[in-house]
């Protein structure tokens, strides 16, 4: 049959269905899911980026003279390994205002015995290399500490990661409840239209076509809900994201959605419109095995 | 002439009360016209509706077209169903449909190509009367018009038979000899007519015509042997 004429055998009538609204929320709702998964997996990612190869060497002396001395030998240690791309010492000045708010004004105090601090960055991040830096550090200055940042910042990546999986399993969550959900609309309209359906088969339709024009049905009813959910939650993203980017956290700025990401929410209403129609067509093709 | 229907002790219980109908046995032969009557109750339309495949009977053989219909898989329904033209007692037709439409659903169920569907529906329209009334909706029709439809849309697809169930209940007695007259030009063009009627005067209009009597789910005379009107007098 006709597309036309097969879209008009079963009721037009009835404007926007519960079937349109369930589409549209659950479609909201999932693609906030995503975009959250999206944005917090591509955080976590440029957090493992950033921190892979980043060393912090401490110097830790109550004698500051002998402190600063060993700070600027392996300084100049560090200079000359091949492993490490950039070294710098962690300001005194930075370093005091950073301990100001548990240390107060004391902090300022030259005689305080804090420690040195020397930022080094590595060309890669293998183990290797990280075992070498630390053994020149260690034969410059033996009570110097040599910490991996991303030992200390894995508890965020962990966080991070647990938040994408939970992400991830909300929209697997949301696929299986619209697929059952269409399942519920499809029998209610198997109902509605029983009398329909019998006569379509009665003229020789057979089960597919006739499931045909319910799939046509719900693909209409899910592609508006499904389509105006999408386009509300992509403004509710976009606003979102903007107002993250003025906060200009680096950590934040991480998780943009990167194009990749905007294809994947992009796919999902399709995805929905399809799941739904599997769906109504399955129970429908079930529901008619038990009919003559 | 082959058999086209043969009903071989056939019964039909629905649910779990008395038989509705019980030991029919009858062959109708291709190409023929059958009247079947009886009182309201007797089981007519239950006859129609084993004829039609819209039931399986409770037990008993129906061979339809040459093939075990009791036993014929739900696969091989639909395209059986495409040799078989209905007129529903209650002419279930599609509510939202027009009358245009309603009657081209046969041919676009069998999925001819819509640019050939306007001359047979148009056709078919002229001859029920109704091509002014082609756009309406059921629900706007009369009664008669409704008949008019249901018995445009089992004819269309020149089906190799015809089953009617009271097909001019609802339609003065021009229109109704009209209607018969068209059963009678699609039978000469080798449909097998099956009409299930009270009405005694279209039995007059078809002097070929057999009839089958159906008294409280029994079949009175086996087919054929009763011509109408019959010879001698007609019964009480
Ligand atoms: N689906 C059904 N379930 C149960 N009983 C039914 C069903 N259909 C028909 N009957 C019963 O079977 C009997 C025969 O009904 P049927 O409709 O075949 O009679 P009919 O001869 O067509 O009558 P009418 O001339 O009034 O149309 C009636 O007693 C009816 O109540
Ligand atoms: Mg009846």
């Amino acid at each position: 049959m006709s597309r036309a004429s097969e879209r008009r055998v079963l009721d037009e009538a009835g404007g926007v269905r519960a079937m349109t609204w369930v589409m549209a929320i659950m479609l909201f709702l999932t693609m906030l899911a995503a975009a959250l998964g999206l944005g917090t997996a591509g955080a976590a990612r440029a957090l493992d980026r950033q921190l892979a190869g980043r060393l912090t060497v401490q110097i830790i002396d109550g004698d500051p003279v002998r402190r600063d001395a060993s700070a600027a030998r392996v300084l100049a240690t560090l200079r000359t390994l091949p492993e490490v791309t950039r070294v710098a010492a962690v300001d005194r000045a930075e370093l005091t205002r950073l301990l100001r708010p548990w240390l107060g004004s004391d902090g300022a105090d030259p005689g305080l015995p804090v420690p040195a601090m020397i930022d080094v960055d590595l060309g890669g991040q293998d183990d290797a290399a990280v075992a070498a830096v630390a053994r020149a550090v260690r034969g410059v200055a033996p009570t110097a500490r040599v910490d991996r940042h991303e030992t200390w910042m894995s508890p965020v990546s962990g966080v991070m990661r647990s938040l994408t999986l939970l992400a991830l399993g909300i929209v697997l969550l949301m696929a299986g409840a619209t697929a059952a959900v269409v399942v519920l609309a499809a029998r209610a309209g198997l109902e509605t239209h029983r009398a329909t359906i019998e006569v379509m088969h009665m003229l020789g339709s057979t089960d597919l076509q006739v499931a045909r024009l319910f799939q046509r049905r719900v693909a209409i009813d899910a592609a508006i809900g499904g389509v105006a959910g999408a386009g509300v939650a992509i403004a509710v993203i976009l606003l979102i994201m903007t107002r993250l980017q003025g906060l200009g956290s680096e950590l934040l700025d991480g998780g943009r959605l990167s194009s990749t990401d905007w294809a994947t929410l992009g796919a999902m209403p399709i995805g929905f419109i399809v799941l739904a129609m599997v769906a109504a067509r399955a129970t429908i093709v079930r529901a008619m095995r038990t009919t003559l | 002439m082959a058999n086209i229907v043969q009903f071989e002790n056939v019964g039909l219980r629905y649910d779990t009360g008395a038989e509705t109908l019980s030991d029919i046995s009858f062959t109708l032969r291709s190409g023929a016209f059958y009247f079947l009557t009886g009182a309201s109750g007797a089981g007519k339309t239950s006859l129609l509706r084993l004829l039609y495949l819209a039931q399986r009977p409770s037990r008993g053989v129906i061979r339809l077209f040459g093939e075990d219909a009791v036993l014929l898989p739900r696969d091989r329904m639909p395209g059986f169903r495409r040799r078989i033209g209905v007129v529903f007692q209650d002419f279930r037709l599609v509510p939202h449909l027009s009358t245009w439409d309603n009657i081209a659903l046969p041919l676009r169920v069998a999925g001819m190509p819509e640019a050939d569907l306007r001359q047979p529906v148009e056709e078919m329209l002229a001859w029920v009367g109704l091509t002014e009334r082609a756009e309406a909706r059921p629900a706007t029709l009369s009664g008669g018009e409704q008949q008019r439809v249901a018995i445009a849309r089992a004819v269309i697809a020149r089906p190799e038979m015809l089953v009617a169930d009271e097909p001019t209940g609802n339609v003065d007695p021009d229109m109704a000899e009209r209607l018969l007259h068209l059963f009678e030009s699609l039978n000469k063009l080798g449909t097998t007519v099956v009409v299930a009627t009270h009405d005694l005067h279209l039995l007059n209009r078809i002097p070929t015509a057999q009839m089958m009597r159906l008294d409280h789910g029994r079949l009175l005379d086996p087919t054929g042997s009763l011509q109408y009107p019959p010879s001698p007098r007609a019964e009480p």
